[in-house]
């Protein structure tokens, strides 16, 4: 990388943030790693990015509060410059058939999943619009085009971020930002690791490359979405599913 | 501030983000058909005055708003 640009990763005190915030950092990018109470997860990163020679700050950041948004930015910015690769990864799951869910479940992850990524995209673009350059990559799910039963607000708010992403992609694309859709499929990670091995086994069943991905396998895509060599690369969804969605 | 300078610090923003020439930033002049401007060379424009100005401008504020000279008369009446 010619100019190391900053990043911010949220939801990066474990998993594919995680993962995704140390990869940047080994890329070169100055890397705010957005956590929300898991700061502990989040200084680890950091330190493991600073290890590598690489340059990392640790944000309090909840997307679902526009104040806190605005508080992490502005501090990645001071510390590091503008904010020009930006990767919404920061979700929350609260599983339930759709007819027995709550409207407080329901809005509590349109809410994160979808009003954050919109809300931290409305803050960090001017300063890639001024920049002429720009990167956002969208955490999304395979469950956003198959649907998934017990996720209802998930899954909507995954084939959300489709919508979202590709109209920013239009709006911006003059400008040489990029918004595109990593869309991972059964991953192992804390959240995978409290499923049922009945659970487990089924999903596999059904992935064509018969396996869960590993966190590395998702940060490697974002990490090439965020760079140079993807500059003609936007409003697309690439999945990182072993094949799952293929077809969708 | 009076209205010469108002124009000649709109002039000054215009030119910057519109990449058009300093005389073509004349009150009469609109943006989408004389400065070839589309939205979000607008928006561009909007942000670098409210940087520049240190105002805020809403969105329902640029209704109307298609020439430099409203775009001037905008600050003035943010800057009142």
């Amino acid at each position: 990388m010619s100019v190391r640009r900053t990043a911010i990763v949220t939801g990066a005190s474990k998993g594919i943030g995680a993962a995704t915030a140390i990869r940047l950092g080994a890329s070169g990018f100055h890397v705010g790693v957005g956590y929300v109470s898991d700061a502990d997860g989040a200084n680890a990163v950091v330190a493991a990015i600073l290890q590598a020679s690489g340059s990392a700050l640790p944000v309090c950041i909840d997307v679902a509060e526009p104040s806190s948004i605005e508080a992490a930015c502005t501090s990645v910015e001071s510390e590091f410059g503008a904010i020009t690769v930006l990767v919404n990864n920061a979700g929350i799951t609260r599983d339930g058939l759709s007819m027995r869910m709550s409207e407080e479940n329901w809005n509590a992850v349109i809410n994160t999943n979808l009003t954050g990524a919109f809300s931290m995209i409305k803050r960090c673009s001017p300063a890639m619009m001024k920049a002429r350059y720009g990167r956002i990559i969208n955490v999304a799910s395979a469950s956003g085009q198959l649907g998934s039963a017990g996720q209802a607000n998930y899954a909507a708010a995954k084939a959300g971020l489709v919508g979202l992403t590709r109209s920013v992609a239009r709006e911006l694309g003059s400008r040489g930002i990029t918004a595109n859709i990593v869309a991972p499929g059964p991953i192992r990670t804390a959240m995978t690791a409290e499923m049922p091995q009945a659970w487990i086994d089924k999903l596999e069943a059904q992935v064509p490359l018969g396996r869960f991905g590993t966190v590395d396998e998702v940060a490697t895509t974002i990490d090439f979405l965020c760079s140079e060599a993807a500059a003609y690369i936007t409003g697309a969804i690439i999945p990182v599913d072993g094949g799952l969605a293929m077809g969708h | 501030m009076d209205r010469s300078h108002a124009l000649e610090a709109v002039r000054e923003v215009a030119t910057e983000v519109l990449s058009v020439e300093a005389d073509q930033i004349v009150e009469s002049a609109r943006f989408k058909e004389d400065l070839d401007a589309d939205s979000l060379d607008l928006v561009e424009l909007v942000m670098g005055l409210e940087e520049r100005f240190d105002i805020q401008v809403p969105e329902e504020d640029l209704d109307g708003v298609t020439t430099i000279g409203h775009a001037v008369d905008l600050v003035l009446s943010k800057l009142s």
